[in-house]
């Protein structure tokens, strides 16, 4: 990042003139033999969990010929990450451009794609409509499935039939997992509880760990999480010997012995696919979803800990949800208030709309929304 | 694990256990801050310390393999950057509260800047006393898990009240911090004073730092401090510039904190924005509480720019 704020003006200079040269030149040219990708990321790409996933993907570009990959780390989600993106662009070259973390997308990657329209911009988690700027889409995976199998695991591994959940903030992505968990467990067994506290925050390495301190009080066995950041809860819960399932990446290094699997990120395959299509010369889609059958989403490898009968089930409905069309969210179906929020018969399957706003916890799982 | 079922019980042990852990941040910082105060000066540097003291810790704590060794690394780092802010401090018309603010953003982004790679690997843990030794519910056993820091925080809370009193160094700190003047006519070279003083309470605070990373939560990121060399600061004037009131501020804002992740585990999981805000309403009741509009802040020492 010093290094090129400190060639700066120069290679603003060189690059604008190029740029300008390249304009008049190539205008009738089609595909391009080389791409430069920027990466954007709002936390430290090594933190084990949502930004480490997406440098995992843009790592494994890194390879590809042709491709070069600028990366910035700890942007935050202001006008700054608008800064980046034009630096990207000017000075660096970039034609395609990730700006990973939510808050990027509305209002500064949509003014940015206004304002560069010959720049193709990929969004994670935005809902990019027909509104939107057509050099502008988003991407996202549904891993609400991975956390249901997170669930299996854990209703196989539990004694005390209650599980822990460590989430950030209650949105409907966020729901969705907590839910997705408690049902994975309850497939095992019906009896089983979830017990979930939200912190507020994205990152917040102290009320985390007083959090999962907090459920393994009250008697939770296997915990899991949705912050950004798993680090500091594998590790308080594993260092108090619970079993823990990852998310975002795999965090197994961290508790070799108690980290039972993991629903992670798969964006090498997804990037690969815009990398491929975006050498081609070929238009790259707006909307781009996938669960487990496409590839967007995996698990970690099971921990030396899950039993057999854990890892059969485990098998069995992860070889289903490959097939795609796995429905979890299936009536009939009660929320923890009581409330019926599925009708009997009726089942939304990972892409239904229904579920991007969700705003229920299911029954089984104690805590609030609000 | 073994798990005993403890209900409600588990909000006053939540909060026993989260005061004792999560206060020893604050217990290190504050004191640290009392000590630079009394002589005079205040140091709002002590959030840039503090990360600065963690990333410190932790890597070296990773390199080398001892936790000690890393604590130590960080005292000296936090001394270094207390030197600096009671050096540049002693040039006339200085302001000690704009350094200390520099000195916050420096230290921050310097630890960040150094702390890159340290953000995978694991480093070794401070130790435990198991201090719940007697009791067969592991709920107890986890809360009373009692970190060493935070006993050598709590004595060292008494010893400087104490010294404060009782000895000499603690005179000259508080002649010092009282009046410039009278140190002077005493023959105390009140620059040099401040200087150590400073020193001393950085280097407690970068310990405070190395606690958050190689302690409780136990790792080093970006986010490691939620504002608590900031807050500290805050407790030194609430507990009005005595040790063993920062000690007890620091448990009281500790076990608050601790509040809102226990309630939500036993169910009470409606407004739990407001639980978290728990530590900041009661410090604020404590000190209307304890105001008067017909005293100044009782304990300040005298040369603090704010009482000037």
């Amino acid at each position: 990042m010093t290094q090129r704020l400190l060639f700066n003006r120069r290679q603003f200079l060189q690059t604008t003139s190029a740029t300008a040269a390249l304009g008049v030149l190539g205008a009738g040219s089609a595909v391009a033999a080389t791409a430069t990708i920027g990466f954007i990321y709002v936390g430290p790409k090594d933190d084990y969990g949502y930004n480490q996933a997406h440098a995992e993907g843009a790592a494994a570009l890194k390879g590809m010929a042709g491709i070069t990959v600028v990366e910035e780390e700890k942007v935050p989600e202001t006008v700054d990450v608008l800064k980046t993106m034009e630096s990207m662009i000017n000075l660096e070259g970039a034609g395609l451009l990730f700006p990973t973390s939510f808050g990027y997308f509305d209002p500064f990657m949509l003014q940015a794609a206004t304002k560069y329209p010959k720049v193709q911009f990929r969004h994670c988690g935005g809902l990019w409509t027909d509104k939107n700027p057509k050099n502008a889409g988003s991407y996202f995976g549904y891993i609400g499935t991975c956390q249901y199998l997170n669930g299996i695991v854990a209703g196989h591994m539990t004694k005390s039939k209650k599980l822990g959940f460590v989430a950030a903030k209650p949105i409907p992505q966020v729901l969705l997992n907590i839910n997705s968990f408690l049902l994975g467990a309850r497939a095992v067994d019906p009896s089983i509880t979830c017990q979930v506290i939200f912190t507020g925050e994205w990152s917040l390495a102290v009320k985390e760990a007083e959090a999962t301190n907090a459920l393994l009080d009250q008697g939770a066995d296997v915990v899991t999480c949705h912050v950004d950041s798993p680090k500091v809860v594998v590790q308080t819960a594993a260092g108090r010997g619970a079993y823990v399932c990852g998310y975002h990446a795999n965090q197994s290094p961290l508790a070799p012995q108690k980290y039972l699997t993991g629903a992670e990120w798969n964006w090498a395959n997804v990037y690969q696919m815009y990398a491929k299509t975006f050498l081609a010369g070929e238009t790259l889609p707006n909307f781009t979803r996938g669960g487990l059958a496409e590839g967007f989403v995996k698990m970690s490898p099971l921990g030396p800990a899950v039993t057999e009968p854990a890892r059969k089930q485990f098998e069995a409905t992860l070889a289903e949800m490959k097939k795609g069309n796995y429905a979890i969210i299936k009536g009939p179906l009660k929320d923890n208030k009581g409330a019926e929020v599925v009708a009997g018969g009726k089942a939304y399957i990972e892409t239904a709309i229904e579920l991007e706003s969700m705003n229920y916890l299911v029954e089984g799982v104690i805590g609030a929304t609000s | 694990m073994a798990t005993t079922d403890i209900g409600l019980w588990g909000v006053p042990l939540a909060i026993l256990g989260g005061a004792i852990r999560v206060s020893t941040p604050f217990i290190f910082v504050s004191l640290g801050e009392t000590i630079t105060e009394r002589s005079g000066r205040i140091n709002l540097g002590l959030e840039g310390i503090l990360v600065f003291g963690a990333m410190t810790a932790y890597a070296v704590a990773v390199m080398t393999a001892s936790p000690w060794l890393g604590l130590l690394a960080a005292a000296g780092a936090g001394a270094c950057f207390g030197l600096f802010h009671g050096w540049i401090c002693k040039f006339p018309r200085v302001n000690d509260i704009a350094i200390g603010i520099a000195l916050m953003l420096f230290g921050t982004g310097l630890a960040f800047f150094f702390g890159k790679s340290f953000i995978q690997p694991l480093a070794p843990h401070l130790p435990a006393l198991p201090f719940g030794f007697w009791s067969d519910v592991p709920q107890v056993r986890a809360a009373l898990d009692v970190n060493v820091l935070f006993l050598i925080g709590a004595f060292l809370a008494a010893a400087l009240w104490w010294a404060f009193r009782n000895t000499r160094i603690g005179l000259i700190i508080r002649v010092v911090g009282d009046s410039a003047d009278a140190a002077r006519a005493m023959g105390v070279n009140p620059d040099r004073v401040r200087l150590l003083a400073t020193a001393a309470g950085s280097a407690l605070a970068a310990i405070g730092g190395g606690y958050l990373s190689l302690y409780y939560p136990g790792s080093w990121n970006e986010s490691i401090s939620s504002g608590q060399g900031l807050m500290a600061v805050a407790l030194v004037i609430f507990s009005r510039w005595n040790p063993l009131g920062c000690f007890a501020a620091a448990i009281l804002f500790g076990g608050a904190g601790a509040l809102g992740p226990a309630l939500q585990s036993v169910g009470v999981s409606h407004g739990y924005y407001l639980f978290y805000a728990a530590p900041y309403v009661l410090t604020l009741a404590i000190m209307i509480a304890t105001s008067s509009p017909g005293r100044t802040l009782a304990g300040a020492p005298g040369e603090l720019s704010i009482t000037k």
